[in-house]
Formats: structure tokens, sequence, C-alpha cells
């Protein structure tokens, strides 16, 4: 009966064995660095707002990260007439299906679909951006460790250079960018750190908000708990 | 003739009395609670287990009331919009992002769903170490199944709503198993989704069933729940009547009014639980993806099967028994095998209150038989759990298969070990 409780007490362990291992290096944190936020801001508009929308997300909700109205209009509004649309993009997905063989993902909540067990969704998006490198047998000449055969090309290549697979499948960056690679990690920290956000603009309230009910609750809790004994006195 | 007389409300001359008299004559108001809240005798004993089953009622509220606005803003629709993104997909970010508290109202609903299942399974247990379901309680015990059968099915048709990839690849393999009935099985698929696969039809029809039909059941069934244990009286951690010693009027010795005594408890055990519930809405409403399952952020895309489809985790224990066989014996396919086990493990919950032959009711007189056998029963219930979120290898598989005969040996052959152990004598009256 004992060794039947311990074998089943140990079985879990012996049943969590297998599954491909995904590296994933951690994203830096930018939550509530509005400095960086606007920076990732500006590279998510400039960089990925092409062929990827950002379709639940408004241009004006920027606010949130210490933008005005006229900031946004003035800067980064280049997909919408009016600071209140969403953000979305020209390409129809029937047709970016059709040049990449899929059809780039909306973007807004892509910080927490790529969340797993390996790590957070930020620390997927940061690798994933660091990790291209050329392969000629693709049809874009680029290929990701993260994302293998990725039917996207490397569209910060400028900024970061091009790295290579070496044959110790370790990536080598053989041409320089217009960055060196502590200001490009920097940077998709920015980028992430602002897609981040965008996957749950209420987040940072959100957890201050919760501050607050918790503490009304305990007030609540001490004078029910205070009514609870008076009425139980009586209670032999 | 002058119990009813009594229980009927003598105006004081004030408004108030006399609006209430006015309608007491019409209308069972006083006696009515007289007879569940102010003169329903609870016994005194009731230990920390006794707070969930007024906290699933929370939770079904708290379920009613973020649901009814949840739906003014929903749209049950799985046509693609101008971005490419299912309008119900779309529907459920701009909740989340565009109407005013609605990200609030949301976590609440999902948070909600996970807590109602926690909170049941709780009160379930409950039932079994302190014999609640054994006589006379076994019709309260059998609503009691209904309404855990109706709360999957709620929380089945529920979770396609987001049209997330899980909603819909959990679907999608849970109306398969219909499929697997023979003769019927790919007639009976089509007729449960509406189409040839999970589309706009099965959308909408769950949608239906999800607001609807299911709720409507599920509340008559709670209160048909809360009539009948009204009728019998409560069961105690002594598992012991209090009905039998009673005073002079009639009252129960060891019971106490379930108003104020326990409505001023369940207020304490109600504020506790929304701390640890709110903690969860307000610092990881995704809990880590059990509560909101990350790939379920991705829009449902019929053309791209995920390579792992787990069910959330409060259907894992199930869905491990399912999965657990793989053997076709018979003339019966293995898959069908197991949904007969996966049915035939919700099912044999109703066949408690005759399966268990012990002389005593609660764990606190009986034998180290049942003590082992409940134990097993509940570490194969979580190790099933666990496996079912994993995708199976041979190893885990085995794994399940052993606790899932612990599982059905627990309640088959429990009218031989309860009838085997030795009991120590129940108390008279309760214990403090």
């Amino acid at each position: 009966m004992k060794k039947l409780l311990i074998s089943l007490l140990f079985a879990p362990l012996l049943a969590f064995a297998a599954g491909a291992e995904l590296h994933l290096d951690k994203a830096p944190n930018r939550s509530g660095d509005l400095a960086a936020l606007q920076h990732g801001a500006k590279l998510f508009i400039n960089y990925c707002l092409n062929c990827h929308s950002a379709s639940y997300m408004r241009y004006n909700r920027l606010k949130d990260i210490g933008l005005t109205d006229q900031q946004i209009k003035d800067n980064l509004l280049f997909t919408a007439e009016k600071v209140g649309e969403p953000m979305t993009i020209a390409m129809r997905p029937a047709e970016s299906k059709l040049w990449f063989g899929a059809a780039p993902p909306d973007l807004t909540v892509i910080a927490r679909a790529r969340s797993s067990g390996f790590g957070s969704g930020a620390d997927w998006l940061y690798t994933y951006l660091r990790s291209f490198y050329r392969d000629d047998s693709r049809p874009t000449g680029w290929n990701n460790v993260v994302f293998e055969n990725v039917g996207m090309p490397h569209v910060l290549w400028e900024l970061q250079g091009q790295q290579e697979m070496g044959a110790d499948r370790k990536l080598k960056l053989v041409t320089q960018g217009t960055m060196t690679p502590e200001q490009y990690d920097a940077a998709v920290a920015d980028l992430v750190g602002f897609l981040q956000y965008m996957g749950e603009p209420v987040a940072e309230f959100r957890k201050k908000l919760g501050v607050v009910v918790l503490l009304a609750l305990a007030v609540i809790f001490a004078f029910a708990y205070a009514l609870k004994r008076e009425y139980w006195k009586d209670v032999h | 003739m002058a119990a009813s007389q009594s229980e009927k409300y003598k105006s004081d001359g004030s408004a108030l009395g006399g609006a209430l008299e006015w309608v007491d004559a019409r209308f069972p108001l006083t006696k009515l609670w007289r007879e569940h809240l102010s003169e329903y005798y609870a016994p005194k004993n009731f230990n920390f287990w006794y707070f969930f089953g007024s906290l699933a009622l929370l939770v079904l509220v708290i379920q009613i009331v973020t649901g009814i606005f949840l739906v003014m803003h929903f749209k049950p629709d799985a046509s693609l919009n101008a971005s490419g993104v299912p309008v119900a997909f779309a529907s459920v970010e701009y909740i989340m992002r565009d109407v005013p508290w609605g990200w609030l109202i949301r976590y609440m609903h999902s948070t909600g769903a996970s807590a109602f299942f926690i909170v049941v399974y709780l009160h379930m247990f409950r039932g079994l170490i302190y014999g609640s379901y054994r006589k006379p309680r076994e019709l309260i015990w059998i609503i009691g199944v209904l309404i855990f059968l109706c709360l999957m099915a709620e929380a089945f048709f529920g979770y396609l709503l987001p049209w997330g990839q899980m909603s819909y690849w959990g679907a999608q393999v849970i109306v398969n198993l219909f499929t697997a009935i023979p003769l019927i099985g790919p007639d009976l698929g089509v007729w449960i989704r509406g189409d040839y696969v999970v589309g706009d039809a099965t959308l909408n029809r769950f949608f239906s069933f999800h607001v609807i039909a299911i709720p409507l059941v599920l509340v008559g069934l709670v209160a048909a729940h809360i009539i009948a244990l009204h009728e019998v009286g409560s069961n105690n951690p002594d598992g012991v009547e209090i009905k039998k010693h009673k005073d002079e009027n009639g009252k129960p010795l060891d019971g106490i009014p379930f108003h104020p005594y326990y409505t001023v408890k369940d207020i304490v055990g109600v504020v506790v639980f929304l701390m640890v519930f709110f903690a969860v809405v307000f610092f990881m409403p995704e809990a880590g993806g059990y509560f909101l399952e990350f790939n379920n952020f991705y829009p449902a895309d019929p053309l791209k099967t995920p390579p792992h489809i787990a069910p959330v985790w409060y259907f894992t224990p199930f869905y491990s028994i399912l999965r657990a066989n793989t053997v076709n014996f018979f003339w019966i396919d293995a898959k069908l095998w197991g949904v007969i086990f996966m049915v035939l493990a919700v099912m044999i919950f109703f066949f408690l209150p005759w399966l268990d032959r012990s002389p005593v009711k609660s764990i606190r007189y009986r034998g180290p038989l049942f003590k082992g056998a409940l134990t097993l029963f509940i570490i194969s219930f979580f190790i099933l759990g666990y496996l079912g979120i994993l995708p199976p290898t041979p190893g885990r598989t085995l794994v399940s298969q052993i606790c899932t005969i612990i599982y059905f040996a627990f309640f088959l052959l429990m009218p031989i070990y309860t009838k085997m152990d030795k009991c120590k004598p129940e108390p008279e009256r309760v214990t403090q």
C-alpha cells in the first residue's frame, strides 16, 4: 500500500521526460519605461506596421505611453486618417498569403500568444528578432533559429547586419549593421516592450487597481470577521 | 392551520409593516424567509469545507452578471473582418480595450469559470469525506451531479466563444468524440456542429446554449438542490443527524438558525474568496496559461492544427481517462472505449450513495480502508489532471492507465472495502 503510494507520487516525474527544448533569452523589462516604449512604438510603426496589422489597437491609445494626440498625428499616423482609428494596414491578408506563404499575423496580442512553458511571449519575440540568419535555400534569403523556415524576411537587417549559421550551430555576425550588437539588442528590447504593452495596454493600471481592491477587501475582512465573532459568541 | 397562521406577518401599523402584511396575504414571503433562513436549523459544527456551497452560488451570480454585460458587446460571428481576423475574436479584444471596464468584466468571467470548478470540486470533496451523499441526502447528491454535468457543458460551450485556436480545436476534438459512436456517429457530429467542420453555425448554436439553454437549466437545478437540502437538513463533519435530538419546541439541540449565524460566517468566507479571486483577476489573469491558454490568443484557423491540443485544466482528469485506453478489446475500437470510460467516469458519481455500505458517514469515524482508498483516488485524480495537460508519451499513457484503474476501483470496490472497514463508533451528538 505504502509502496504504491510512493510510486504514484513519483509517477509524474517519470512521465515528464520528453519534448523539444527551446532556449529563449530573457527579454529586458521595459514596462513603465515610457521613453523605451515610445521608441518601441516608433520602431513598430516604421518597420512592422506595413505587413502586420495591429487592428485591435487604436492610435490614440498611445496616450497611455505619454504621447499627445498631436504627437501621434505628426509622427506616427502613417496608415490612418484619424487618431481614433485602429492600426490597420493596406495589404490584404489574401494577397499577403500568396506572397509570403502565410499571411503575416495581426500583432496586437502576439506577445500574449507567444507565451509558453519555455518563457514569456516577450522572451520569444526578443530571441526571435535577434535570431535571423542568411539562408540562400529560403525564398526570402533568411531563416530563423527560433522559428524554422519562417516566411518573414529579416526586416531589421539594416540595423543588425547579417548573421550566418556556423558549423557549431551558433550565429555569427558577418556584416555590421548601422547599430552595434548592444544597440541592436536594446532597440529590440524596446520594440518587444512595446509589443508587450500593446498585448494588454491596461496591464499596468490593472496591477495598481488590484492593490487598492485587495486593501479594501482586507478592511472589509476585518469588519466581517468581527461581526462573525460577535454573533458566534453565544454558540457553544 | 395554526402553524401557517403564525407564518403570516401582522402589521405593527407602520407603512413598511402594512406593505409586508399585504404581500404576506398574497405570497409566502415570511414563510420562505423562515423556512430557508431564519428558522432553517443548520448544524453548529460546520468547518472550513462548508464554505464552498455558498461560494458556488456566489460564483454562479458573478458568472451570470458578468456574462450579461459580455453579451452586450460580444459578436458570435466567425466571418473575417477587413484585417482578416474573425469577428468573434476581434470583439473579445474590443471588450478588452474599448469597452469601459470591459477587461475587468472579461477577466472576472474567465477567472470565474476556473473558480467555479475549483469551488465545485472542493464542494464535492466535502461530500465525499463527510458522506453527505448518504441516506437521506441521495437526491441532493444526484441533483448535484446533474449540476456538475451542466457546468461541464456550460464551460465547454463557453470556451468556443472567444474563437481562438484552443477554442476551435478543443471543440473539434470533443465533437469528434461523438463521431466514435457506431452507425450514427458521423451524422451525429454533423448534427452537433451544424456543418462538416466547426464553423459559424457551431459558434452561433454554442453561444445560444451558453447564454440561454444551459444557464436556465443550471439555475433550476441549483434551486432544486437547495430545496432538497432544506427538506432533509444539512449533514455535518460528524455525519450524525442533528434532527434526532430536539428540544421541547422541536428545534434540533445541535442546530443554529442559518440566519444570522451562517450568513455572517459565510460573509467572511466570501470576503476571503474574493481576495483570492481578485488577486488572480488583477495580478495573474492568465494564471500561467491555465485559466487563459496562451494559444487562445491566436484567432481560430481551421487550416492550422496546433501540435498539442489540451483542454482547460478542469477537464484534464477526464481527458486523461479518455486517452488512457489504447487497446481494442471485444469488438469495440479503442477510441470508443476511451469515450465510454470518460462518460462513465462522470456518471459513476450518480451511484455513489448506493456503492457506500459503511455504517458511518464521516471520515472521522471511518477505518483505514476508506481513508486509504480516498487518498489514492485523490492522488490519481490530480495525476490524471496533470497528465491531461501534457502531450502523451508511452510512459505517461501507462501512468494514466494505472490512475484510471484506481479511479474506477475507488467506486467499484467501494461496496466491499466500506463493508470490511474497521469503523469507530459514531457519537450521539455533534462534537465541537
